[in-house]
């Protein structure tokens, strides 16, 4: 067995020790490669940017479960913080079962960080299962598909709410998905009430929602930990983001030089093969 | 203290779950077994008291919806109570003489699904496009895109043979097609990598603190 022919049967766990060493080790030696930012990144940032302090709120809907959390909630904290920063009210919610304790998690961490009021700063809308149903209902009148906030408070009660009633008083509505939930906000939000609509979506799904993005149907998109890393430096609060974004450029080099080698060898084998057999015969 | 055994319970699980890269363990069985049982308990406190609760227990046997008093009889009392009764039908599957009548809620659901949807996504997904790609050829991006969505609709033209012109455009669309086929494999490998990071910046950081 030649060189080639044994790097073509080497034991995958390798590669997945190397992976894992690869990932691991920027934690421990950052290598700062910068992070610049593109047109969809910016253009989100702008959007909320543009919405007016203490006014009518973003309503940030946290849609994604736990296997989607290391690319979504880098986003949710660095838009979370954006617009606390900007003294701009949000409301959240979440059409993902799972969302519900990640959804609180987030917000309650930047809103405690920001020394936010419930109530009169965010509120939490909690679940409600259904899809296009709820995101039909909510530009009808917010208060049919939430009566009550998650803790039983009602929607009257509530003082950043005042004078809330459907999507005409939202600015600006932004779903952080790992599942077609991002395209449901698009096409019942925005496609029959105009409602302008941001995403966050995990790197898989950003390629399906990038013809969203020329027909204006989504004002800004953040693909994946990149794009969160882009927004965190935006936003000047570098975090898993941008932490990240070391190993996975690293594992991306690992893995085109992996591409490469497994190409060689078996090019080369191959030859080898040929070679054999012409003097076989 | 509470937060340190949680932690460890959850550092314990991932090593568990990444355990089946060498090979298949009871580790990774029980991580897999706990998950879904869990998810299944979790599941249903979460819809009762976010859906069941406010949408259909307050509104019939409580007559409120939020802070609204609910009459007895009422149009909004019949508007929680129907579809609740609809969605009790569903369950008839577990008993085989009467299981079609769980039909007539499916019927219902589909329909009113079916119905919701056929015009945004009729809109969004097919007008607004074709819309996005009648551009004026002014533009080397413009003469791109056309180019490759003529291309690509050719490929998947099956009523005449891929000769002549009609197989160059079609070759020119698998091109195309290609390209999107890796720019979304580059992105899925991105996606998983990216859940990598998320749980070794969990171990090291929030479990082990050495960063």
């Amino acid at each position: 067995m030649n060189i080639f022919e044994r790097f073509m049967q080497i034991d995958r766990r390798w590669i997945f020790l190397a992976i894992g060493i690869v990932v691991i080790i920027p934690f421990f030696f950052p290598l700062g490669l910068p992070v610049t930012v593109t047109e969809p990144v910016q253009n989100l940032y702008d959007a909320l940017d543009e919405i007016p302090p203490n006014g009518q709120p973003l309503l940030l809907a946290i849609d994604y479960a736990p296997a989607t959390l290391p690319e979504l909630e880098p986003m949710s904290l660095a838009l979370l913080r954006h617009a606390f920063s900007n003294d701009i009210n949000v409301a959240v919610l979440t059409l993902h079962p799972a969302g519900y304790g990640l959804a609180e998690r987030a917000m309650n961490q930047v809103a405690e960080e920001m020394g936010q009021v419930y109530g009169e700063d965010y509120c939490f809308l909690g679940f409600r299962p259904g899809l296009s149903a709820v995101i039909l209902g909510l530009g009808v009148n917010i208060r049919n598909v939430y009566p009550e906030d998650a803790y039983g408070t009602s929607l009257n009660d509530i003082p950043m709410l005042d004078g809330i009633r459907n999507y005409d008083d939202i600015p600006l509505l932004i779903t952080l998905a790992g599942w077609s939930a991002a395209e449901a906000w698009v096409l019942y939000a925005h496609q029959p009430y105009g409602q302008d609509v941001g995403a966050g979506v995990t790197a898989v799904m950003a390629t399906d929602l990038y013809p969203f993005l020329d027909t204006g149907q989504l004002v800004g998109l953040l693909g994946g930990m990149r794009g969160a890393a882009e927004y965190e430096g935006l936003i000047n609060h570098p975090d898993a983001g941008v932490r990240g974004m070391d190993s996975q450029s690293a594992v991306h080099i690992l893995i085109i030089i992996l591409i490469v080698l497994g190409n060689i060898a078996y090019f080369g084998a191959r030859r080898k093969k040929r070679e054999m057999e012409r003097d076989a015969a | 203290m509470g937060t340190i055994i949680w932690t460890t319970i959850g550092a314990i699980l991932t090593l568990s779950v990444y355990s089946f890269l060498y090979k298949d363990n009871p580790f990774y069985k029980f991580a897999e077994h706990l998950v879904v049982g869990i998810s299944a308990g979790y599941y249903l406190v979460i819809y009762y008291f976010n859906f069941i609760q406010p949408n259909v227990v307050a509104p019939v046997f409580q007559l409120r919806f939020g802070d609204e008093v609910i009459e007895l009889g009422s149009s909004m009392w019949w508007l929680a109570l129907i579809p609740g009764l609809l969605g009790l039908l569903l369950y008839t599957r577990f008993f085989p003489k009467i299981g079609w009548i769980g039909r007539w809620s499916l019927g219902i659901y589909v329909g009113g699904y079916a119905g919701l949807g056929l015009s945004p996504i009729m809109q969004a997904r097919v007008l607004n496009q074709i819309g996005a790609n009648a551009l004026p050829l002014t533009s080397i991006t413009n003469v791109f895109l056309i180019v490759g969505l003529i291309g690509t609709l050719t490929y998947f033209f099956f009523s005449m043979k891929h000769k002549g012109v009609l197989g160059a455009l079609a070759r020119v669309g698998i091109v195309f097609l290609m390209v999107g086929f890796g720019a979304s494999f580059g992105y899925t490998v991105m996606s998983r990598v990216s859940l990598l990071i998320g749980r070794v910046g969990f171990l090291l950081q929030d479990w082990l603190h050495l960063i």
